[in-house]
């Protein structure tokens, strides 16, 4: 019995050893959105292009699964996801966006030059929409079923790796719902 | 050509730190003198090797050489010169040379100066310092090597993290490090005498020294971290329960612990086991700060960039030496008589009582600390733990444990009795009672916490004036100051700590209890009166400073002693596309005024955040008092060892006669 308690100390060692190994493959910066499972907050946005539709909360239900991609004219790793986005446009993923804090003149711009992957646009120049999401830094992207539930947010652009592991097989078991 | 030579250095160093463990182990377990001789001065160059690397480092960090990637990523040709060399430690990479470097010149120091250190003892505490240099060493050299070129060479580099830039840098870290290092040598002691298998009074007579420095450079290496975010995070706090100020705030409890474990252990060789385990938890909270600031498990301000194959290898480094070291304990210490007997009313029992409170205590930081990490790692949850659960936990213990702080001076070794005790405390008791009536009276019956706050800092104070006055009472012919000349540093060191603790208190109870803020936007001619002070902004311009252009906001204040003028500015650092805010204070013995600057306001006003702060520096004072503390004491000591040295008399195991309400 008295041995036992000499050995205390090792086996807590052990313990927390195991626990620190665990916590070392996961990244603590990494915040899951807390709207996962919950339906998108409502919204009405303006349109970028006055002869386009905006782009409201209830544009986000029916028909199948969609993403609604955060993005802004300015924002780098935005530029970087586009051709991303166009491929996937291009395969017939129905696409949202938001332009956060963006002027109206520069989002057309880089539309036009980049190519418009979007099925709508909301402008959210104030970010007062983009706040009630729970963005921090754009490119965020949210994976909404027909029920305009959120299922999944991507943090930060969304590569061919991020589509082909995570996103595409969300998106084909919506699908099926 | 520095970069190889640096390179080599640190080569040739890991070498010199594997042949020290090993000549040191096989001639410590053969008696071969010869072999411990190289052992010890393999130790010396190993220190000799990483100054020169360090140096290197400097060197290159001073001419801005960045032909080295650690240079290039973090020193420019406009950053200062203080800076540049700050730059040296202000990476993962430089800072571990820092680390790597310290270790070695303890072990260098045990080696030169261990005189009358048993042979065998110190031939394996060397060693054991020996192996935990090779493996920082390893660390340093497989995941983070400080000076990796970088092809082709920028013609200039980039810059030190902005919010570094500050004095804070060049003092910080080494005092801190110097800290967390020391404590290395009680690892290596503890892990020593598990493989010797015997502890006596010896043991502790000479690891306490050692314990004690650390101590007190972890003492005010904490207390310096505090006092830079203090004024440069523009936040007014100073103490924010973040991960790694809790990483330093663990070895520091449980070296506090066993400081006092190792006075029992000295004085009547009792508590054996749990002195030794102590000293092996000690230094692995350090390497769990280690790991917690380098890995990337937590976020944390203080997180360097993240390699997580450095997560993995320190990760290791713990589980192998700590797992050693506990492996050893669960096998010897066993073994090791029980200590000596004493009763419920002795200095023991109140010091055994302590360390259980600082052991409670490291427990629920370290808890609170990396409960998140756990519960990540077991569902997935993202979690934080703030300071609602430290106050809730950490609070009520240490408040319990300062109670406990005034008994266990006034107490005699081995048995007292309950009477005479409470006889003694009659002073500090008094002084608690006055403290929360005073309290009451003055701030309204509301206060309970903050009464009860100011009432343990009076009892702390009032307990260790008792201390000195037991001693200088003129009962005989000496006299007055005869008494005072005859007290032992060490018991001046000990007041000094115990009311430095309570002054600490004291500073820590008036800012949760009256702190107060205000923010507006102001006007320059504009005034704001918060707390009774009026504080209006006087100017407002823009100024360039050697790498980064500045808004500098100037306030008129008036205060007891005449007006001031405080300056804060928000910086912005060009290179790094960096802000910082660099606030004005107003420091005063009564409290602090603290002003920092934010952004323009849609008006056209300046965002200003004013802070009354009250005794706000008694916190930082009363920590200086008991790092001072420590240094008396550490006086005395050396003092006595340089006797015992002299006389080369192996001090028997103690059966000192009981002296009256010691330290």
């Amino acid at each position: 019995m008295r041995r036992l308690i000499y050995l205390a100390p090792l086996v807590f060692l052990v313990v927390v050893v195991a626990g620190f190994a665990m916590g070392l493959r996961r990244d603590p910066s990494l915040l899951p959105s807390t709207l996962i499972g919950k339906p998108l907050p409502s919204f009405s946005l303006p349109p970028v292009d006055p002869q386009a539709p905006g782009l409201t909360s209830a544009d986000m239900t029916g028909g199948g699964p969609r993403l609604l991609n955060v993005f802004g004219s300015w924002c780098v790793s935005c530029r970087y996801e586009h051709p991303v986005l166009m491929a996937l446009k291009s395969q017939g993923v129905a696409i949202e966006g938001v332009d956060w804090k963006d002027t109206r003149a520069d989002a057309t711009r880089f539309l036009a030059a980049e190519g418009n992957p979007y099925d709508r646009i909301g402008d959210d120049e104030a970010g007062h929409t983009v706040i009630d999401l729970g963005v921090a830094a754009a490119p965020e992207t949210f994976v909404v079923d027909r029920h305009g539930r959120v299922r999944y947010k991507q943090v930060g652009p969304i590569t061919p790796e991020v589509w082909t592991a995570t996103i595409a097989p969300l998106m084909a078991r919506l699908k099926s719902e | 050509m520095i970069a190889e030579i640096g390179q080599l250095a640190l080569i040739l160093a890991l070498c010199l730190a594997v042949v020290q463990a090993s000549s040191l182990l096989i001639g410590a377990w053969r008696l071969d003198a010869a072999l411990m001789s190289m052992g010890r001065t393999a130790a010396v160059l190993q220190a000799v090797f990483i100054a020169i690397a360090l140096a290197g480092l400097g060197t290159a960090y001073v001419a801005g050489d960045f032909s080295i990637a650690l240079v290039a990523e973090h020193s420019n040709s406009a950053q200062p010169l203080l800076y540049r060399i700050g730059a040296t430690w202000g990476s993962h990479e430089g800072s571990m040379i820092l680390w790597v470097f310290i270790l070695a010149v303890y072990g260098a120091a045990i080696a030169l100066a261990g005189g009358t250190l048993r042979e065998s003892l110190k031939a394996r505490v060397l060693a054991v310092q020996g192996a935990v240099g090779a493996a920082f060493l390893g660390f340093l050299l497989l995941t983070s090597n400080p000076f990796q070129r970088l092809v082709p060479a920028p013609f200039d580099g980039a810059e030190l993290n902005p919010v570094l830039q500050d004095p804070g840098l060049v003092f910080h870290p080494p005092v801190l490090y110097l800290g967390y290092v020391g404590l290395s040598i009680a690892f290596s002691f503890g892990v020593a005498a598990l493989i010797e298998g015997r502890v006596d009074a010896n043991w502790a007579r000479w690891v306490r020294p050692w314990v004690l420095a650390a101590w007190i450079f972890l003492t005010i290496g904490i207390t310096m971290g505090s006092v830079w975010s203090y004024y440069t995070l523009g936040w007014g706090g100073w103490w924010f329960w973040d991960p790694v100020e809790n990483a330093s705030l663990m070895p520091w409890l449980l070296a506090t612990a066993l400081l006092h474990s190792c006075l029992v252990l000295e004085k009547r060789g009792a508590l054996i086991s749990w002195t030794i385990l102590l000293s092996i938890l000690a230094f692995s909270m350090s390497m769990v700060g280690t790991f917690l600031v380098r890995s990337g498990v937590l976020t944390s301000v203080h997180a360097f960039a993240v390699d997580p194959k450095r997560g993995v290898y320190i990760l290791g480094m713990i589980a192998v030496m700590t797992g050693l070291a506990l492996g050893l304990f669960a096998w010897r210490a066993p073994k090791f008589r029980t200590g000596a007997l004493f009763t419920a009313v002795s200095k023991e029992y109140a010091i055994t009582v302590n360390n259980l409170f600082l052991a409670a205590a490291t427990a629920t930081v370290f808890l609170g600390t990396f409960y998140p990490v756990f519960v990540d790692a077991l569902h997935g949850d993202k979690i934080s733990v703030g300071p609602p659960y430290f106050n809730a936990t950490f609070a009520p213990i240490f408040m319990l444990l300062f109670v406990l702080v005034s008994f266990g001076p006034l107490l005699n070794w081995k048995r007292d009795a309950v009477g005479p005790m409470l006889a003694r405390l009659k002073w500090p008791a008094l002084a608690a009672v006055l403290a929360v009536v005073g309290a009451m009276l003055i701030f309204g019956v509301g206060h309970v916490m903050a009464a009860l706050g100011f009432a343990l800092g009076a009892w702390l104070i009032a307990g260790s004036g008792v201390v000195l006055a037991r001693r200088w009472r003129p009962a005989d012919r000496e006299g007055f100051w005869g008494r005072v000349r005859a007290t032992p540093l060490a018991i001046f060191g000990l007041a000094l700590a115990h009311a430095g603790l309570g002054v600490t208190t004291v500073g820590i109870t008036a800012m949760a209890g009256w702190q107060s803020n205000a923010v507006i936007a102001m006007t320059p001619g504009q005034s704001l009166t918060l707390a009774g002070k009026s504080v209006t902004l006087t100017g407002l311009r823009a100024i360039a400073g050697p790498n980064y252009e500045a808004a500098q906001a100037r306030f008129a204040i008036n205060t007891l002693a005449g007006p001031r003028v405080l300056i804060s500015e928000r910086r912005f650092y060009p290179d790094s596309q960096t802000t910082t805010t660099e606030a004005g204070i107003n420091v005063g013995l009564l409290g602090n005024v603290y002003i920092s600057i934010g952004d323009r306001a849609a008006n056209g006003g300046l965002v200003v955040r004013l802070w009354n702060h009250p005794l706000v520096n008694f916190i930082w004072g009363g920590a200086f008092m008991m790092a001072f503390g420590g240094m008396v004491s550490l006086a005395d000591r050396r003092l006595r060892v340089a006797v015992v040295s002299r006389s080369r008399a192996p001090a028997p195991v103690p059966a000192k006669p009981l002296e009256p309400a010691t330290a």
